[in-house]
């Protein structure tokens, strides 16, 4: 899901940058307000862990390639916030020094991966869990579902970005000059391959590393600030 | 707490020892095709995307050393030094980062 540059004319990949620059600077703010010191070498970790998990490219039937990001889990660990920064950097770096992800795009690529990923997951996490017990198997199923649609979602956003292209820059004669494929290629394409292939690879890898935090410290999840939750967490770790 | 970072970060270097495994999907990934691949789909490379394709010279391009590696052993040498660059460089900048940012 890492455009590359050339794919997205200046209309998309400025007005990406115009958006990108204050949920930056505002998830700046949120992480020096809400991050505590116990969750900055998890912190570090979900960033390395990203930054990996988009190197395990994946074939799928019809002969394409792609990744997990891992987003969904940091978003519901460490919340939306810190997940746009640990994805963010993650996104430059690979596109500055690997070459993975356009620079003109990294904007783009820093909203589909490193936004959309972890509030989808976040939020679709917090929708299905409701008020459910903070230990619960609901929760797991819950962090897998996030998984899933984060990743869709995030697949569309890229198709459509990719599918305007013809629409806003094109030659006299109609030849496109960037992305050449039209919303009717490009939507499908992104949201089939990922909903078939490596959706489900990021629902894995998010109820695995869901259950697992769960498991040995619930305590550390994100915005679980409520009394009734505290004390299960408590009785959990007594228990 | 210790124990959690310590169980990740074990899982962190599996994965990076079987990164390779990812340059067994041979294949195009849809939209990141080069301008070759286009001209071979389309016939036609859009001037725009030809233009821009090669605005940046990566240092390690496709997480190889420049120029592109030989044989599989060295991509996959490649592959997994571009792992412990990815880990160092995003870890330790978060880490910087979260120690700034964090209160308490």
């Amino acid at each position: 899901m890492h455009i590359p540059d050339g794919y997205l004319g200046p209309y998309t990949y400025i007005a990406f940058w115009i958006i990108m620059i204050p949920i930056w600077y505002y998830a700046g703010k949120k992480l020096n307000t809400e991050l505590k010191s116990r969750q900055v070498p998890l912190l570090a970790l979900s960033a390395a862990f990203s930054f990996v998990i988009m190197m395990f490219n994946v074939p799928i039937p019809g002969g394409s390639t792609g990744h997990a990001v891992g987003g969904a889990i940091i978003g519901i660990v460490l919340g939306p916030w810190a997940g746009v920064i640990a994805i963010s950097v993650t996104l430059v770096l690979q596109a500055l020094m690997f070459g993975d992800g356009g620079i003109t795009a990294i904007a783009a690529n820093c909203f589909n991966m490193g936004v959309v990923i972890p509030f989808v997951g976040y939020y679709i996490y917090k929708l299905i869990s409701g008020n459910s017990d903070i230990m619960s198997s609901k929760r797991v199923i819950a962090s897998a579902i996030a998984g899933w649609c984060s990743l869709t979602i995030a697949a569309f956003c890229a198709g459509v970005e990719f599918g305007i292209q013809p629409i806003l820059h094109h030659t006299a004669d109609g030849t496109p000059l960037y992305m050449p494929y039209s919303l009717n290629v490009t939507v499908p394409a992104m949201v089939m391959e990922h909903a078939l292939g490596f959706s489900i690879l990021e629902a894995v890898i998010t109820a695995v590393i869901f259950a697992y935090i769960q498991k040995t410290d619930a305590s550390l999840f994100y915005g679980e600030k409520s009394e009734a939750q505290k004390d299960k967490v408590k009785k959990a770790v007594t228990a | 707490m210790e124990k959690i970072i310590r169980n990740l970060s074990i899982g962190l270097i599996i994965l990076m020892i079987f990164a390779p495994l990812g340059l067994l999907a041979v294949g195009e990934t849809f939209g990141e095709w080069g301008p070759e691949e286009i001209k071979e789909k389309l016939g036609i490379v859009p001037p725009g995307l030809e233009e821009f394709s090669d605005l940046w010279s990566a240092p390690m391009p496709d997480y190889d050393f420049a120029g592109g590696s030989e044989s599989m052993t060295m991509s996959s040498v490649a592959y997994i030094l571009s792992a412990v660059v990815g880990v160092v460089i995003c870890g330790g900048l978060l880490y910087f980062i979260g120690k700034k940012a964090a209160k308490n």
